[in-house]
C-alpha cells in the first residue's frame, strides 16, 4: 500500500482546513477586488464623449414601466395584437377554407369518376385530406399574424417591460418576477414556455412557473377560441363591432388564464411549494431597431411553419382515426356517434358535449387538431350546407345541426384555456422535472380546474335559466 | 443547410482572406478540428453572432435569459473545420442556476481551444466581471465588444487596444449585426488557437496566504486525476466552498466528466438537428 494516493477526501478536508485558516472574508475579498480592477480597466477603456445617451430610450421606459401608464399600455398592446390576428385571420381562414375545400371535391368527384373503391376515396378525401384543411383553413391564418407580432415585441426589447410591471404581482403570489418572461413565451407554445423557466433560479419558483405555464393560451389554442369569439359572441353584435368585440373577447379569456396563474402560483406557494419569492435583478436593455427579415424568417418559418407541420402530422391520422370511427357500424349509426353520445351525460354536465370531449381525447398529441376533429365528428352526420369552414357554415353546422347555444361557446373556451397541456408539453415538463409526479400534477391540476370551472358557470347558468 | 452569403463587409474587402474563407457550416458539425464556446453577459448579441458564422438561424431575442440551452453550429476558416457553441448568458459563474451550470460546465470540462467573451460595449465595466471569471478558468480567451454600433450612437468611444493590454487578451470590437469585425475577429480566434497570440490572462491574486492556499491544493488536485484542466480554478472553488465542485470530486465525476463531455456534444449535436429550435 503506497499512502501518497491522494483521494477526493484528503481534498476536501484540506481544503475545509485551508479555509479554516484563512482570514473570514476571504471570498469578499476575491469578489470585490475583480468588481474593481473592472471597473479600472473599464474607466481606462471608455470615454463618454457627451452626455445626451439614453434619453430617448428612457423617455420611453419611463412610460411603459410607470405605474400608472405600464399596465394598460400592455393590455392595449396585447389588445391590437389580437384584434390584428382576429380581424385578418378571418378573412384569411375563409378563403383559404373555400379554395380547400374546394379542392377537396373535385379530388373525391376525380376518384369516383375513376371508380376507385368508396373506402378509399373516403378514406384519402374525407378523412386524412379533410384533417389536413381543417388544421390549415383554422390555424395558419392566425400564427402568421401573431407570430410576426410577437417577435416583433420580442425583438424591440419590450419583453423585460412586462416583466418589470408584472413583477410586483407575481412577488405578491410568492412566486418569481421572472416567471412573467416564461409566460410570455407559453404564448407561443406552452412547450417552449416550460424550457425557458430555466431562467429561475429557485427550483421551488421554476415549479410554480412550470405548473402555470398551460394557463396562458398557446398558438394550438388560440385558433379555437378566435374561432369560437368570432362565430357565437361577436355575432350577437353588429356587423361594424365583429372584430372588435371578437377581439376583446379573446383578451377577457386570456386574461382569465392569467388570473388563473396568479391564482394557482399563490395556491401552490401556500401549499406544497411553500416559501418566500426571491429577488433578482432585471435588466431591461435598450431598445433595438428589429431587423425586419429576421423578424419574417424566425415568426413564418420557424415558428409558423414549424407548429403548422406539426400540427399537420398529427391531423392526418386523427381525421383517418375519425372517419374510420365515423365508418364502423355500431347499434343504428356509427362508432365515433356511439362513443360521443356515451360520453354525452358527462358533457353536457359541464356544459359541453360528448362530441366536443371525444375530440380532446383524439386531440391528447396536439390541441391544434380540437376543432378539425370536432367538425369532423358533427359532419360525419351531414354535410354542411352553408359553405364548409366559413363563419356562416360553422355557426349553421353547430347551433341549428346540433344544439350549441352561447353557454356550450364559452365553458369550451374555458376549457380550452384550462385543460391539460398537449403531449409534447408533458413530456417537455417530464423532461424538465426529471419527475412523473409533477408532470402527473400537472396534468392533474389543469383538467381538475378545467372540469371544476366549467361544471360552475353550467350549473350556475342553469340555476339562473339563462340556457 | 446551405452555406448563404452573410453581411460580412463587402466593399475593399472582397480579396481580404479572412472575408473569403468563411464558410458556413450550419449543423454540420460531425467532424470538426476546433471547439469555440461563446460566452457573455445576457443580451449582448451572442446569439446574433452565432447565426452570422454559423448560418444557422438560432433564435434571437432582445431579453436576458433567450439562450437557456447550449446551441451548436460549425463554421469553416481558413481550411480549418470549428464548432461553435452558443452558451446561455450568465452574469457571473459563481452561482448555481441552470444556465450558469451549462456555460461554467462547458468552459471547464469541454474544454473549447479558445473562448470567445461577446460584451456590451454600452456596459463595459459589468461585462467584464464575467471575462474575469472566464479568464480565471482558461487562458485561451478572445473578448469581442460587440454592440460597437450603439456606443457610439450614444456618443461613446472604447479604446479596445487599452482593455487588451489590461486584460492580456486579444480584444476585438465588433458589430455582429452588420457583420464589421467579424473577420478580424476570426482570424484573431485561429491566431490565438496556434499561439501565434501570447496570452496572459490578468488574474485576480487575492492576499498572499491566499495565493499560499491554492498552491497547495493545487498539487493534490493534480495528482488525483492527472490531465484535469484548471486544476487552480477548482481549488479556487474548493476552498470558497463550492458544494457542486465537492460533490463532483468525491463522485469521481471529475475525471469521468471529460471524455463523457465529447460524447454528450455529439449527442446533442444530433439534437439540435433534428429540433433546431428553442
Amino acid at each position: 500500500m503506497s499512502n501518497t494516493t491522494i483521494t477526493p477526501h484528503d481534498i476536501i478536508a484540506k481544503a475545509e482546513s485551508l479555509r479554516n485558516n484563512l482570514s473570514t472574508g476571504f471570498r469578499d475579498e476575491i469578489v470585490k477586488s475583480i468588481y474593481s480592477e473592472a471597473e479600472k480597466v473599464a474607466q481606462r477603456a471608455v470615454k463618454t464623449a457627451s452626455n445626451k445617451k439614453y434619453d430617448f430610450d428612457q423617455k420611453i421606459d419611463r412610460l411603459v414601466t410607470s405605474p400608472w401608464t405600464g399596465l394598460p399600455i400592455m393590455l392595449l398592446l396585447l389588445g391590437i395584437i389580437i384584434w390584428l390576428t382576429v380581424s385578418g385571420a378571418n378573412v384569411a381562414s375563409n378563403a383559404i377554407a373555400v379554395v380547400l375545400f374546394g379542392l377537396g371535391d373535385l379530388g373525391r368527384n376525380l376518384f369516383n369518376q375513376i371508380g376507385l373503391p368508396w373506402w378509399l376515396t373516403g378514406f384519402i378525401w374525407d378523412g386524412v385530406y379533410l384533417g389536413l384543411a381543417w388544421v390549415i383553413s383554422v390555424m395558419l391564418p392566425p400564427m402568421a399574424i401573431f407570430f410576426p407580432a410577437f417577435t416583433f415585441l420580442e425583438d424591440l426589447g419590450y419583453l423585460p417591460r412586462v416583466a418589470f410591471n408584472l413583477d410586483w404581482m407575481f412577488k405578491k403570489t410568492g412566486a418569481h418576477g421572472k416567471q412573467s418572461l416564461t409566460m410570455a413565451m407559453g404564448f407561443g407554445c406552452n412547450a417552449a414556455g416550460v424550457i425557458a423557466t430555466r431562467v429561475i433560479d429557485s427550483p421551488r419558483e421554476r415549479l410554480i412557473a412550470i405548473l402555470t405555464n398551460n394557463f396562458v393560451p398557446c398558438n394550438g389554442r388560440f385558433p379555437t377560441l378566435i374561432m369560437l369569439a368570432t362565430v357565437f359572441v361577436a355575432s350577437a353584435f353588429p356587423a361594424a363591432l365583429t372584430s372588435f368585440v371578437a377581439a376583446g373577447t379573446v383578451v377577457g379569456v386570456v386574461l382569465i388564464g392569467v388570473a388563473f396563474t396568479f391564482l394557482m402560483s399563490w395556491l401552490l406557494s401556500r401549499t406544497v411549494l411553500k416559501g418566500e419569492a426571491s429577488a433578482f435583478t432585471l435588466e431591461l436593455p435598450p431598445y433595438r431597431k428589429p431587423n425586419f427579415g429576421r423578424i419574417l424568417y424566425t415568426s413564418i418559418i420557424d415558428r409558423t411553419i414549424f407548429v403548422l407541420w406539426r400540427a399537420m402530422q398529427t391531423a392526418a391520422p386523427a381525421g383517418a382515426i375519425i372517419w374510420i370511427l365515423a365508418n364502423i357500424p355500431f347499434g343504428d349509426a356509427n362508432l365515433a356517434r356511439a362513443i360521443a353520445d356515451w360520453l354525452n351525460p358527462f358533457g353536457l354536465l359541464l356544459g359541453l358535449d360528448g362530441v366536443i370531449l371525444l375530440a380532446y381525447i383524439i386531440a391528447i398529441p396536439a390541441n391544434e387538431i380540437v376543432v378539425p376533429t370536432m367538425m369532423m365528428v358533427y359532419m360525419g352526420a351531414g354535410m354542411m350546407v352553408n359553405g364548409p369552414g366559413t363563419s356562416a357554415g360553422i355557426f349553421d353546422l353547430l347551433v341549428n345541426g346540433n344544439g350549441w347555444t352561447m353557454l356550450t361557446a364559452i365553458n369550451l373556451m374555458l376549457f380550452a384555456l384550462l385543460h391539460n397541456p398537449c403531449a409534447t408539453t408533458i413530456m417537455t415538463i417530464y423532461k424538465e422535472t426529471k419527475s412523473w409526479k409533477w408532470a402527473t400534477v400537472s396534468v392533474v391540476i389543469t383538467l381538475g380546474l378545467a372540469f371544476l370551472v366549467t361544471f360552475l358557470t353550467a350549473s350556475i347558468a342553469r340555476l339562473f335559466g339563462w340556457v | 443547410m446551405t452555406n448563404t452569403k452573410i453581411n460580412l463587409p463587402t466593399e475593399h474587402c472582397e480579396t481580404c482572406p479572412a472575408f473569403t474563407q468563411l464558410e458556413q457550416m450550419g449543423i454540420k458539425v460531425g467532424d470538426f478540428d476546433r471547439v469555440v464556446a461563446l460566452a457573455g453577459n445576457p443580451n449582448t448579441g451572442k446569439s446574433t453572432l452565432f447565426n452570422a458564422l454559423t448560418g444557422l438561424k438560432q433564435h434571437t431575442g432582445n431579453w436576458p435569459g433567450k439562450t437557456v440551452t447550449r446551441a451548436e453550429g460549425g463554421y469553416q476558416f481558413n481550411n480549418v473545420k470549428y464548432k461553435l457553441v452558443d452558451l446561455p448568458g450568465t452574469y457571473s459563474l459563481l452561482s448555481a442556476s441552470q444556465d450558469e451550470e451549462v456555460a461554467r460546465d462547458f468552459i471547464l470540462f469541454g474544454q473549447p481551444n479558445c473562448t470567445i467573451v461577446v460584451t456590451d460595449a454600452t456596459a463595459l465595466e459589468r461585462n467584464l466581471n464575467l471575462v474575469m471569471q472566464v479568464m480565471e478558468i482558461t487562458d485561451k480567451v478572445v473578448v469581442a465588444v460587440n454592440l460597437m454600433d450603439e456606443a457610439h450612437r450614444k456618443g461613446m468611444e472604447v479604446d479596445t487596444r487599452s482593455l487588451s493590454r489590461d486584460l492580456g487578451v486579444p480584444v476585438v470590437p465588433i458589430t455582429a449585426r452588420s457583420g464589421e469585425g467579424v473577420a478580424t475577429l476570426l482570424s484573431t480566434i485561429s491566431e490565438v488557437i496556434e499561439g501565434n497570440i501570447v496570452v496572459k490572462p490578468m488574474r485576480v491574486e487575492g492576499t498572499p496566504e491566499f495565493q499560499k492556499a491554492v498552491n497547495e491544493l493545487v498539487p493534490m488536485i493534480e495528482s488525483m486525476a492527472p490531465g484535469i484542466p484548471n486544476a487552480r480554478w477548482l481549488a479556487i472553488r474548493l476552498l470558497d466552498g463550492d458544494a457542486r465542485v465537492q460533490k463532483a470530486i468525491i463522485s469521481g465525476e471529475l475525471s469521468g466528466i471529460v471524455s463523457r463531455q465529447q460524447q454528450i456534444d455529439v449527442q446533442f449535436s444530433r439534437k439540435m438537428s433534428v429540433e433546431g429550435r428553442q
